[in-house]
């Protein structure tokens, strides 16, 4: 076996929920702490005050611009991990955070919130609000494979890993608009229903068979084309669902 | 090309032994057959399906429980019926562990994508437990439907017993026993435009594919393509839930599925092509290559 990947937990301007939903892999999150990943910080975890050098960042929550406690530690961050993965969707779009604007006590002034990668170049997205056990899960076996494996396994996780890098360089706004201007008006929406299954709000209806976002109850998460098949499709990774499904169950045996 | 039916472990032509079903099935029942042997056996608890909606022929998406929910199921709309909607709330409100879904190629690749990169469908991977693709060549908008029917083949909605395309033409059965055929270039313009990018023909990520392509009218063409299919299937054949007949033996077999998916493909695979030059140095987004 060989040696472990170091991984941090940094908390900017979030809830917490996405380090719940990691914690929600249950005895799947010991197996990875056992076999392939050492939690060197966290502040909910772990009692490390201050950011150490890590291989990779598990970010989560957005950043607060009048806090310059955050804009320092999201700066750090970046220097000191090798892989900075925005874990859910305040971290990577801003999510719930896009509606702060300040006038609260006791930090009135506090009122800009930007995602992390209007600050940091950020290599890897997990969208979602709360961002999925699983995807967390794969995401983290795939960073072990791609800095610890065999050349076999590298390529694996790189192909994996590459749509949720590609999400990070598209860019940090999300909304269930997105359905609209990447998949419907692209001529590209096939009704499939995937995008409803994923909003957390229930913010989208198919009318029709195409989807119907209620942009007032969308919290801007960025799960919704994240999920659409027609947002991104890896034929090579998605094609070999079966492997792949069982080698990352086999890897958390 | 030679991928254009996927990986499959076996392929057979097949019916169901069930005359009740046999009675409004498609072609030879295998959708609703498989998921009321998998849903008796406890194989699934619950099947999404495309069930009767609010006006004729426009189907809703709902979690079947029972046999007779499977029943009401039966028979293709060939309009939009976005299945996958009921993905997530299967495992919640509905309780179940062992989904059933039916879909066409894109719904099943939608199912797929869900399993190894999940956004806002937490639990739901290890849970799903049976899904049946169907053949597709191309889907419409419901108002499409509408419009071919009524003012193509001249006929009520209300009337209609069946709809099918094949042999070239799509040809609508009314309950009274008429008979109206058109030819599929009329129908060419109504179709679905997110459907001219599609490259799957015979479901190649399902469980267990069918169609009627290949096999003879009131049978089915049958691909068993995963481990988990593959067991299903083996089971359910062991029970006498099916007919079979080897490929080989049925005409047109399956030499006209191949043609049919390769011709898909390949027209879909130009339009994919022609988008990067759609504009002027301007191209349309191309999901195979990034979102
Ligand atoms: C849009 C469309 C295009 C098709 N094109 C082809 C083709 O080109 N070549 C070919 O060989 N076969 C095609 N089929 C498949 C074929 O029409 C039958 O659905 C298939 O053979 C299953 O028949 P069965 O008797 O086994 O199913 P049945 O037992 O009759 O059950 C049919 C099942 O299909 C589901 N269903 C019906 N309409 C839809 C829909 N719109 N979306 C999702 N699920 C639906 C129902 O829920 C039901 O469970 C197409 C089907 C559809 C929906
Ligand atoms: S529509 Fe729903 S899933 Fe999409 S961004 Fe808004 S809240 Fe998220
Ligand atoms: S998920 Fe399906 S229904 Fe929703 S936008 Fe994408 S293709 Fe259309
Ligand atoms: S042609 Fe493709 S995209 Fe259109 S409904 Fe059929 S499987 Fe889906």
């Amino acid at each position: 076996m060989a040696e472990k990947i170091t991984v941090g937990h940094v908390h900017m301007s979030g809830c917490t929920g996405c380090l719940v939903s990691l914690a929600d892999n249950y005895e799947g999150l010991l197996t990875i702490l056992d076999k392939y990943a050492d939690l060197v910080y966290g502040l909910t975890l772990v009692d490390v005050r201050h950011i150490p050098k890590m291989d990779v960042a598990l970010v989560e929550g957005s950043v607060c611009i009048q806090d310059k406690c955050s804009v320092d530690e999201i700066k750090e961050t970046r220097e000191k991990a090798t892989v900075v993965v925005a874990v859910g969707g305040c971290a990577c779009y801003g999510n719930i955070t896009r509606f702060g604007r300040g006038g609260q006590p006791n930090q009135p002034q506090h009122e800009s919130y930007l995602p992390v990668g209007d600050l940091i170049k950020v290599d890897v997205y997990i969208p979602g609000c709360a961002p999925c056990p699983q995807l967390i899960r794969n995401v983290c076996v795939m960073a072990y494979l791609l800095l610890k494996g065999n050349q076999e396994q590298q390529e694996l996780a790189k192909k994996y890993l590459t749509p949720l890098m590609q999400l990070a360089e598209r860019g940090t706004e999300a909304c269930g608009c997105d359905l609209m201007y990447d998949v419907v008006n692209q001529g590209l929406c096939m009704g499939c229903g995937s995008c409803a299954a994923a909003c957390p709000v229930r913010a989208i209806t198919h009318e029709y068979g195409k989807p119907n976002v209620n942009r007032e109850m969308c919290i801007k998460c960025g799960a919704c084309y994240a999920q659409c098949p027609r947002s991104f499709f890896n034929f090579d990774v998605i094609t070999e669902f079966e492997g792949i499904s069982e080698l990352i169950k086999g890897a958390l045996q | 090309m030679g991928t254009e039916l996927g990986k499959y472990k076996s392929c057979v032509s097949a019916r169901s032994t069930n005359k009740e079903i046999l009675k409004r099935s498609q072609d030879g029942g295998i959708v609703t057959q498989l998921f009321a042997y998998a849903l008796e056996e406890g194989i699934i608890d619950g099947a999404i399906v495309a069930g009767p909606g609010d006006e004729p022929y426009r189907p809703r998406p709902f979690i079947a429980t029972t046999v007779d929910e499977l029943m009401s199921a039966r028979g293709t709309k060939y309009n939009i019926s976005p299945n996958v909607s009921w993905i997530k709330e299967a495992t919640r409100s509905y309780g179940l562990d062992k989904v059933g879904i039916v879909g066409t190629p894109c719904q099943m690749q939608a199912v797929r994508k869900g399993q190894l990169y999940p956004f806002g469908w937490r639990d739901v991977d290890d849970k799903i437990a049976l899904a049946i693709g169907i053949f597709c060549m191309e889907n419409f908008p419901y108002q499409s439907i509408k419009q071919l029917v009524e003012d193509h083949a001249g006929v009520s909605m209300q009337s209609v017993k069946k709809m099918d395309i094949g042999k070239g033409k799509f040809w609508v059965y009314t309950e009274r026993g008429a008979t109206v055929q058109l030819p599929l270039k009329v129908t060419h313009k109504y179709e679905q435009p997110g459907c001219h990018v599609c490259l799957d023909y015979v479901a190649n990520l399902a469980d267990v594919s069918t169609g009627s392509v290949g096999s003879p009218d009131g049978w089915s063409t049958v691909f068993v393509r995963t481990k988990n299919g593959d067991d299903i299937w083996g089971k359910a054949i062991a029970a006498g839930c099916f007919e079979t007949k080897p490929i080989d033996q049925v005409k047109p077999g399956l030499e006209l599925v191949s043609k049919l998916a390769n011709e898909k493909i390949s027209k879909n695979q130009k339009t994919v092509e022609a988008r990067a030059t759609f504009g002027v140095n301007k191209a349309l987004r191309n999901p195979y290559i990034k979102p």
